[in-house]
């Protein structure tokens, strides 16, 4: 813009009808060859997308998908116990739903992702039930919204209280325990698909999050002990490919460990991957926590706080805003790095896809059914990495308020 | 040191007993002796300004008093509390003593009552409630009451170096150290800050302010140290040291200020 109309801001810019065309006329028609240009390219693109759509709507075979749906959901875990996982979700965003309405901000900008996820996972062919259960869980999300709204702070200890005991809620759900008659034990390796992908990857973060700051605090401790510590654990994890910490997990630990001992495959699994995310978080952190200017240390100190209190309190609230597009990069990485676990023999979301495209049935099909079955992968795998970049724009949005 | 203690500060309070003291305070940045040996004390109610050119030591001095600085030789006491090394030791020192920046450096991802209520609340545990009624009246104190609501960064500088005063305050300080505080300020804000600092000299609060404000040195200071080299080469009321100098550093000093 010119800098008279800057100097004029009561004058609305001027706008016609016609602008669009000499947007057109400016970028894409200036001169004979670039008219040329244009028209070639647009007909490749629009040949292109005419193919694709042709096939996706009419060639592509969405049986396999349709007819595994459940598997692509939970793997081999009992069909008659797919209620738990369900009950699960159904619980974990129904307090989401209600937190968004007793707290706001960060938790609504979460509730109102998870609520699009929702919608997003209605469009692929899932059959009529699952499509009713994903909008249910929209609706469920709304309506917990309200109901957290409208009880306002008087439900806080309550869902507090229920947000603490919601990993073992989950965990007894899922896993059951022997003699029970209505929840019946469900070994983990029988835990497979997107309900695996997802508890690794939720796993991970949770863990690794609190890991990692006190990684990056403990580098840059006074304390040499401690800080040669954090200092070799970063470097030698940052060193090693995620897939090297999942074959040590799986094959090297049972080595060192006596025989009697035995840690159950997924928990090492989880450990591998918390431990080494947090090595990448902790250098995340590390430069939020050199963005903080030191004169913020001091006056906190000044004012008598403690050192845990100023680095709680003043420290970490202002270097993890300034890293969250990091954090949150690294958060959609780990969600796609969980699919490495298929390499180390677990049946997750990847390794479902793997075996339907193998599947007897769909030998017999002319060119074989991954394009469909990858695609439908890739699609849920971009579901949840959108919603994460998109919770984290509205988070960031929010925290922004009144920033320099 | 006491040839010049009227019973009376300049803005009329009765002098207290010796809050601070320092005795022979030695510091060094690597090789750079940057406190060359300094004895001072403060009496409660007094105000005392610190001046002289950059470089000098000044900031370094004050800091020292609440520990922002560590001193490698000498004694310093304040309210009766010796800085050692011991952790609780300097965290009782800073509870009673409020630190103004030249920079503010008020907290941004907390709203200014929020900056305000802060240490109240987690260092003399206070309620939420308590901490925002104190907080509101201080806001009123230093003039900007209907800015508690909002983010420092919408402040302008002046209100910002209000609310950190008011910040420090709210621990109910013996003892208040002004580092600069207006050296960051526009021109037309130094006045703000200044007559909230004219405010609190008034109300008897110990005070001692590095400054280069030399009009607010005569009016409120009862005693002035100028600082060169490391050393505090004259010390003594306003009057004396703007009329009377001694030391030909003082006099080239105030020269180049005036």
């Amino acid at each position: 813009m010119s800098s008279t109309e800057l100097s004029a801001p009561h004058l609305k810019q001027p706008r016609t009808v016609a602008e669009p065309i000499a947007w057109l006329r400016r970028n894409l028609f200036s001169s004979w060859f670039n008219s040329l240009l244009t028209l070639v390219l647009l007909w490749l693109i629009a040949s292109l997308l005419l193919r694709v759509l042709d096939w996706l709507f009419t060639q592509a075979t969405w049986t396999p998908v349709v007819a595994n749906i459940r598997l692509f959901w939970i793997g081999r875990y009992p069909p008659d116990q797919l209620w738990r996982v369900q009950l699960c979700l159904g619980l974990v965003l129904g307090l989401f739903g209600v937190s968004a309405g007793i707290w706001g901000g960060i938790v609504r900008a979460v509730a109102t992702g998870l609520m699009g996820l929702m919608v997003l996972l209605i469009i692929p062919p899932f059959d009529a039930g699952m499509r009713l259960y994903f909008a249910g869980l929209a609706l469920l999300i709304a309506a917990m919204y309200f109901g957290g709204l409208r009880s306002g702070r008087s439900l806080r200890w309550p869902v507090t209280g229920l947000w603490i005991a919601s990993p073992l809620i989950v965990l007894v759900l899922i896993r059951g325990f022997s003699g029970s008659a209505t929840l019946p034990p469900v070994e983990t390796n029988l835990w497979g698909g997107l309900m695996l992908t997802l508890l690794l990857a939720v796993v991970g973060i949770l863990a690794s999050f609190p890991l990692g700051i006190l990684l990056a605090l403990g580098r840059r401790s006074r304390l040499p002990v401690v800080k040669a510590f954090c200092v070799a654990y970063i470097e030698i994890i940052r060193g090693v490919p995620l897939i090297s910490v999942l074959f040590m997990a799986m094959i090297m630990l049972p080595l060192f460990l006596p025989p009697t001992v035995r840690v159950d495959t997924i928990v090492r699994v989880m450990v591998a991957i918390t431990l080494f995310s947090a090595a990448y978080l902790a250098e995340n952190v590390r430069g939020g926590l050199q963005a903080v200017p030191n004169g913020q240390i001091e006056a906190a100190r000044a004012l008598g706080l403690n050192i845990f209190q100023s680095t709680l309190l003043i420290v970490l609230p202002q270097a993890l805003r300034a890293v969250i597009p990091a954090i949150v990069g690294q958060f959609i990485s780990l969600f796609k790095d969980t699919s490495l676990v298929f390499i180390v023999g677990m049946i997750d979301l990847l390794g479902i896809a793997d075996a339907i495209i193998h599947q007897q049935a769909w030998l017999t099909v002319t060119g074989g059914v991954q394009r469909e079955v990858l695609l439908f992968t890739a699609f849920i795998y971009w579901t949840f990495c959108f919603t994460m970049a998109r919770v984290a724009r509205s988070i960031e949005t929010r925290l922004g308020v009144g920033t320099r | 040191m006491n040839e010049i203690a009227t019973e009376r500060t300049a803005t009329g309070q009765q002098l207290g007993e010796e809050i601070i003291i320092c005795r022979d305070v030695h510091k060094w940045f690597g090789d750079f002796h940057v406190l060359n040996g300094i004895t001072a004390s403060v009496r409660k109610a007094e105000v005392v300004v610190v001046f002289g050119p950059s470089g000098s030591g000044k900031s370094t001095f004050i800091r020292t008093i609440n520990r922002l600085e560590e001193h490698q030789k000498g004694q310093i006491i304040v309210d009766g509390i010796e800085m050692t090394n011991d952790i609780r030791n300097i965290e009782a020192i800073r509870r009673e003593t409020g630190m103004v920046f030249q920079q503010f450096n008020l907290f941004p991802h907390l709203t200014v009552i929020d900056n305000i209520a802060l240490a109240p609340i987690w260092v003399r545990k206070k309620t939420r409630k308590e901490a925002e009624l104190l907080a509101l009246e201080l806001l009123e104190r230093v003039g900007i009451p209907e800015q508690a609501r909002k983010y420092p960064g919408q402040l302008s500088g002046g209100q910002q170096q209000r609310v950190a005063i008011a910040r420090a305050l709210a621990m109910q300080p013996r003892v208040m150290l002004f580092d600069e505080p207006t050296s960051a300020l526009d021109p037309e804000m130094i006045k703000e800050v200044l007559d909230v600092m004219r405010e609190l000299a008034r109300s008897g609060m110990t005070m001692i302010v590095v400054t280069h404000e030399m009009a607010f040195a005569r009016e409120v200071a009862d005693r002035m140290l100028f600082f060169d080299a490391g050393q505090i080469v004259e010390q003594g009321t306003p009057e004396q040291i703007f009329e009377h100098p001694q030391h030909d550093r003082t006099k080239l000093f105030l020269s180049q200020i005036l």
